[in-house]
């Protein structure tokens, strides 16, 4: 009786396994990678936007404080997006006829908001409160990256709930004093980990990392 | 609504069995139902398979070949559904924001709502961004206290109805308010020449007094007009006996905290009718501590009520007997009435005795459909007693015109026959469908000329209207309204109308060519001409009362009334007794205006658990004699058919029938839901068919009903005791758990920070359902429909387990809310796979949505049987005005999660927040669960068991204080105070003997 498989048939069997292997193992990595990927993370992805607007020119250039306009920042979950008339009180005044800034005066003419394309988007399933955490002593810069640097906005962080629970997890690596929370690019002055150490045990800062802290 | 009565019928019941059973004691002492009462194998079955035979196979007979296409497509699908990319979403600032809103915190305001009979319901309404989502109890509102029903709480469910009325219609076709207004300026000038000869405006009850200073207005500038109101659960029969009685029709106010005897007669005043959110409240107050003294309730009634389950004494009797007890206890007690003889009469003389000792503390209440005849031999009882100024006082009618709604109706349809009626406006109401059978309203309508019709929805009598009008939601209204005493309740808007409805002011100020006033300027005005002058500052003064809710003082004063002579005479003659059927309002949807009603209509009725349907209510006798069992279909006076439910505990002879459902036209929810009774009802007896015949047509029906779902199987669940044994032995609930120590292989854990805990005081609970309702609305919890609570998948938080006690004919009745016990030690988290529920640090049991696979394994593992599954998409994520009912505050569960109740973190987080922020401990008060804010008795306490001077401790110290199924070790954070009964000693005990703590193991 003939052989039924031919003398290389062994090594195109250890082959196809080897590459069957490589291949479910390539897929997941690549799978993996997507899935951490900005793509879908939407990290350091510009959105476009009705208005240019730039936070580096409010922020570092003309110095506005994040409450002037973020005014619930302080009271309640959501930090609060300004309205129209907010832009407007400098912008009747200066700029007041620039090409960039019709949709504002267009919002403010006809009482139709603006609509911005949300930056940060946590789930529906996560609820985030900015007051508590203003109030702690993470400053706005912990998350949102220096804003006072960028032109365009754009999310600095994941937002995945790793990168949430890291902080959870240790907030003495990221709290701040709390006249701090505004500033954009503090500097802690000495050892941050013995002074967040401090500063955790001076605010009664708790390790929540419970499911039912964001989950609800 | 689909219904698949794929599910098999069951088989009959044998009553006699029964009956045999629980008298020789050998039965449960607590039972749920019939079934577990007969110990069916049925009933059994049900018990031992955790999902219920269908929940986890198709039930619609799919093919080999077709499971494994599907088996094919889900796996490609599960995949595939992770992988979505969250879709973009857009922020919509405001252009210039208002004062005061704040973005993720919600607003609250004050408003009213009008229940039954046009009587307000005093509340705050929870705003996100001008988005009304949540309705509370207005605290400082006298027919409220904090405290809501049922119906006020589904009514956030009624403003975002997508089936409402959304636009003119005219004979069908789309038209514009422009289009009606013309027509209504066209429609004054011919009234102006006839002076307004032909025109009649039919209403339901109206209370408000601005809406009717319009009214009367109207009726000034076209004298040859008439105003007919009608509703069909109306208190024609309290004003009617309050006639009698005092020769004027007066409102009974009663006060419930200062009587110690209280005789209800056919009431069922804890629950249903004016002040019942506040009568509860102050009769809880008096059973509260039972140490320090209870009060004794007695009711005879023909059908068990809340208020008959929570009485010390319950008397099933029928409409004929309850008047022949009334008229005993007059002539008893001396009231100058007629003398009579009853079947019970050690009853009657218990009753008697303890009203004759508590002259002065003791309040007889006559029910809102018994006749006039009892209604005025109470306010006779009520006076020979000394009560009237202490236990009841009266008041003017809060009504605008306390006409006989069933007589102005009766002449407007001889009217509208004769052709002499030109101009018919209908607003509110739906007389077409709801008025009695005998008047033949439909045909009469049809005679009319021209039917102008202002309704919430394009409903029957829409259908035979010329103009059909869109009329604004209460919480879309500014107005003015009474509450039970005569308080002036005021309305605020929540949201401007959404379909753009119109409120009937707002109709009637077209017709006097007042139009183009705003309505809050009409009903401020209207006020400042009534108590301007004598308020200083009124600007300020409404601006406050605004803000309250209410006009601070309003009450109407106490009126001096005087028994007539006459009474004994007009009583007439005691009513023939004999086999009756009675139509009752039903306890959830009422006269039928709540139909379209998802949350009410799946709400189960407080004693027969049914749900998506009414019945034919009978006692185990009446079912016998009629060959019936429970779903068999009977044929009432050969006028309407309906499926037979047994209710143990109802008077033998007295046939029940709720109103309110087999609505035609009124949306997807509510049509074709259970069977019209108005088809029964004649104006000469719109509450009681007499001599009925009963006729069983032999064919069968399946009913879904909770009754039997998340059984204990049997343990001690519900623990009660007399007066005297908790004199006795005050821990009778825990004595025998007691003895048996149960230890841990593990070391206690030690909450630190908050400890969480709730307790259910039995004692104060009446099973009104206000909680369940008002846990829906706060925590986004779906509807399922009929099929689906068949298969046992409802998915309510909060269920409320009603126990009968004893015989079968007329047991005592028990409720009991059941809601996740949040265990220390929880079954639940130790078979989830994922981890998806879990202990917190505050001894919460977390459920976290995001992670759940669906396996089950937790619900299968709980003893309490609490955790509800997201079996289908049961969520409406498409109709997009449901999105604006959601609360923000709590994630909108998919298919394939379970849930279960969650101690309202989110008001929990809120506190803490808000605490922590504050740096300081979350104070005692500061977060109230949605159940415990809306219980109008006041028998749910939620709180810190760390803070030791909270009053969730101390509730928990009570003696009569106990956990469920606590030999499992389970130990729960939920617990209960067990019921103290307050019997008269010379009524011989009902069947117990000893405290009942161990249940039948």
């Amino acid at each position: 009786m003939t052989q039924l498989f031919p003398r290389n048939a062994n090594s195109i069997a250890r082959t196809s396994i080897l590459l069957a292997l490589v291949g479910v193992g390539g897929l997941g990595a690549a799978l993996y990678t997507v899935n951490r990927s900005s793509y879908n993370s939407g990290q350091l992805i510009v959105k476009e936007q009705p208005v240019m607007f730039s936070h580096k020119h409010h922020v570092s250039g003309i110095g506005i404080d994040c409450r002037y306009c973020h005014t619930a920042v302080e009271k309640s979950s959501s930090a609060g997006i300004p309205p129209t008339e907010t832009c407007m009180s400098c912008h009747s005044q200066i700029w007041s006829d620039a090409p960039m800034l019709e949709p504002v005066r267009e919002s403010y003419r006809t009482g139709k908001s603006l609509q911005w394309t949300r930056v940060h988007d946590l789930p529906g399933f996560v609820y985030f409160n900015h007051s508590i955490h203003v109030a702690k002593g993470m400053g706005c810069e912990v998350c949102h990256g220096r804003v006072d640097q960028m032109p365009l906005m754009y999310q600095q962080n994941t937002l995945f709930m790793e990168w949430c629970l890291d902080c959870h997890r240790q907030p003495e690596k990221f709290i701040r004093p709390k006249d701090k929370v505004f500033e954009m690019g503090y500097k802690p002055q000495g050892d941050q980990l013995a002074l967040g150490a401090k500063l955790v045990a001076d605010y009664k800062v708790r390790k929540l990392t419970e499911c039912w802290v964001c989950h609800r | 609504m689909s219904s698949q009565p794929n599910l098999p019928i069951p088989p009959p019941l044998d009553l006699e069995a029964i009956r045999a059973r629980l008298d020789e004691s050998k039965g449960p002492q607590f039972w749920r139902s019939l079934e577990e009462a007969a110990g069916a194998p049925e009933f059994q079955a049900w018990l031992d398979h955790e999902f219920t035979d269908g929940t986890s196979e198709w039930s619609d007979g799919v093919s080999r070949r077709r499971m494994v296409e599907l088996l094919g497509a889900t796996l490609g699908l599960a995949g595939l559904t992770s992988c979505t990319k969250q879709p973009p979403e857009k922020i919509v600032p405001y252009v210039t924001a208002p004062e005061d809103v704040v973005p993720g915190r919600p607003l609250t305001f004050a408003s009213s709502i009008p229940g039954v009979g046009g009587v307000a319901a005093g509340v705050l309404v929870e705003s996100h961004m001008n988005r009304p989502t949540k309705i509370e109890g207005n605290p400082e509102h006298p027919g409220s206290r904090g405290g809501t029903d049922a119906q006020t709480q589904a009514a956030i469910l009624g403003l975002w109805d997508p089936d409402r009325a959304q636009t003119v219609l005219r004979e069908g076709r789309n038209s514009t308010w422009q289009r009606a207004d013309e027509s209504l300026k066209l429609l004054r000038e011919q009234m102006l020449s006839r002076k307004g000869a032909g025109f009649r405006l039919l209403t339901e009850t109206v209370t408000s007094p601005s809406t009717g200073a319009a009214i009367k207005d109207l009726l000034a500038t076209f004298p040859e007009a008439k105003w007919v109101q009608y509703e069909p659960a109306g208190r024609d029969n309290a004003r009617a006996g309050a006639r009698i009685a005092f020769g004027e029709p007066v409102t009974a106010v009663y006060h419930v905290d200062q009587a110690a005897v209280i005789v209800a007669l056919d009431s069922d005043f804890l629950v249903s009718g004016p002040g019942a959110v506040r009568y509860a409240r102050d009769f809880a107050d008096r059973r509260r501590n039972p140490a320090s003294g209870m009060n004794r309730l007695y009711a005879v009634e023909p059908t068990p009520t809340p208020t008959g389950s929570s009485a010390d004494h319950r008397l099933p009797a029928t409409s004929a007997e309850v008047e022949g007890f009334a008229r005993a206890l007059a002539a008893e007690l001396g009231a100058g009435t007629p003398a009579a003889t009853v079947k019970n009469a050690a009853f009657l003389k218990a009753a008697v005795a303890d009203l004759a000792a508590n002259k002065g503390a003791s309040l007889v209440i006559a029910g809102e459909q018994a006749p006039p005849a009892v209604h005025a031999l109470a306010h006779a009882i009520n006076a020979a007693l000394g009560n009237i100024g202490k236990t009841v006082h009266y008041i003017d009618p809060v009504e605008v015109s306390p006409a006989d709604q069933a007589a102005g109706l009766k002449e407007l349809v001889g009217e509208m026959q004769a052709g002499k009626v030109d101009t018919l406006l209908i607003a509110g109401g739906n007389p077409v469908y709801n008025t009695p059978a005998d008047l033949k309203f439909a045909a009469a309508l049809r005679k009319v000329k021209v039917r102008i019709r202002l309704g919430e929805y394009d409903d029957e009598t829409g259908a035979v209207c010329h103009w059909v009008l869109p009329m604004a939601h209460p919480l879309e209204c500014w107005g003015d309204l009474r509450a039970f005493d005569g308080t002036v309740s005021l309305m605020q808007p929540l949201i401007a109308p959404l379909y753009e409805g119109k409120q009937l002011i707002e109709v009637l100020a077209v017709l006097l060519e007042k139009g183009g006033r705003e309505i809050r300027d009409v009903v401020k005005e209207h006020w400042r001409a009534q108590i301007g002058a004598s308020t200083p500052h009124f600007d300020d003064f409404w601006q406050k009362s605004i803000h309250d809710g209410l006009i601070a003082g309003s009450a109407s004063p106490a009126k001096t009334v005087a028994l007539r002579k006459e009474l004994a005479a007009e009583l007439g003659a005691a009513p023939a007794g004999g086999d009756e059927v009675l139509l009752r309002p039903c306890p959830n949807v009422q006269d039928g205006r709540h139909a379209n009603n998802a949350w009410l209509q799946e709400l189960p009725r407080p004693i027969s658990k049914l749900t998506w349907d009414n019945a034919v209510l009978m006692s185990p006798a009446t079912a016998q004699k009629h060959g019936a069992s429970n779903g068999s279909m009977v044929r009432l006076a050969n006028a309407v058919t309906g499926p037979v439910w047994i209710v143990p505990g109802q008077a033998d002879g007295s046939i029940v029938v709720h109103l309110g459902y087999g609505r035609t036209r009124v949306g997807k929810i509510g049509n074709g839901v259970g069977f019209s009774a108005y088809a029964l009802r004649t104006s000469a007896n719109p509450w009681r068919v007499l001599g009925a015949e009963v006729r069983n047509t032999g064919d069968s029906q399946v009913m879904a009903v909770t009754q039997e779902h998340g059984s204990m199987e049997g343990r001690a669940i519900v623990r009660k005791a007399s007066l005297d044994e908790y004199t006795k032995q005050p821990d009778f609930a825990t004595h025998e758990e007691k003895k048996h120590k149960l230890f841990s292989l593990y070391p206690e854990w030690k909450y630190e920070g908050y400890s969480w805990g709730l307790a259910v005081d039995l004692n104060a609970c009446t099973g009104c359902n206000a909680c369940t309702i008002a846990c829906q609305a706060e925590n986004n919890i779906p509807v399922v429909g009929k099929d689906q609570v068949n298969r046992g998948r409802e998915m309510h938080w909060i269920r409320i387990d009603r126990y009968f006690e004893g015989s079968i004919d007329n047991p005592a009745i028990h409720h009991q809310p059941v809601m996740c016990m949040h265990c220390e030690n929880a079954p639940c988290e130790g078979v989830c796979p994922v981890a998806a529920t879990t202990h917190s640090e505050e001894g919460l049991n977390q459920m976290t949505y995001n992670r759940c696979v669906g396996t089950r394994y937790c619900a299968n593992n709980c003893p309490y049987k609490v955790r509800r599954f997201n079996f289908f998409l049961y969520s409406d994520w498409d109709t997009k005005s449901l999105h604006g009912l959601r609360n923000p505050d709590v994630t909108v569960r998919s298919r394939g999660v379970m849930e279960k109740c969650s101690y309202c973190v989110q008001r929990i987080n809120w506190a803490r927040i808000d605490a922590e922020r504050e740096s300081r401990r979350i104070k005692d008060g500061e977060v109230v669960t949605a159940c415990q804010a809306a219980c109008p008795s006041g028998a749910i306490y939620f709180g810190d068991l760390n803070d030791k001077t909270s009053q969730i401790v101390k509730v928990k110290a009570d003696t009569r204080n106990y956990a469920l199924l606590t030999d499992l070790g389970t130990k729960p954070r939920t617990s209960y105070l067990a019921k103290v009964t307050n019997p008269n000693q010379e009524l011989a005990p009902r069947a117990e003997a000893k405290p009942a703590h161990g249940g039948n193991h």
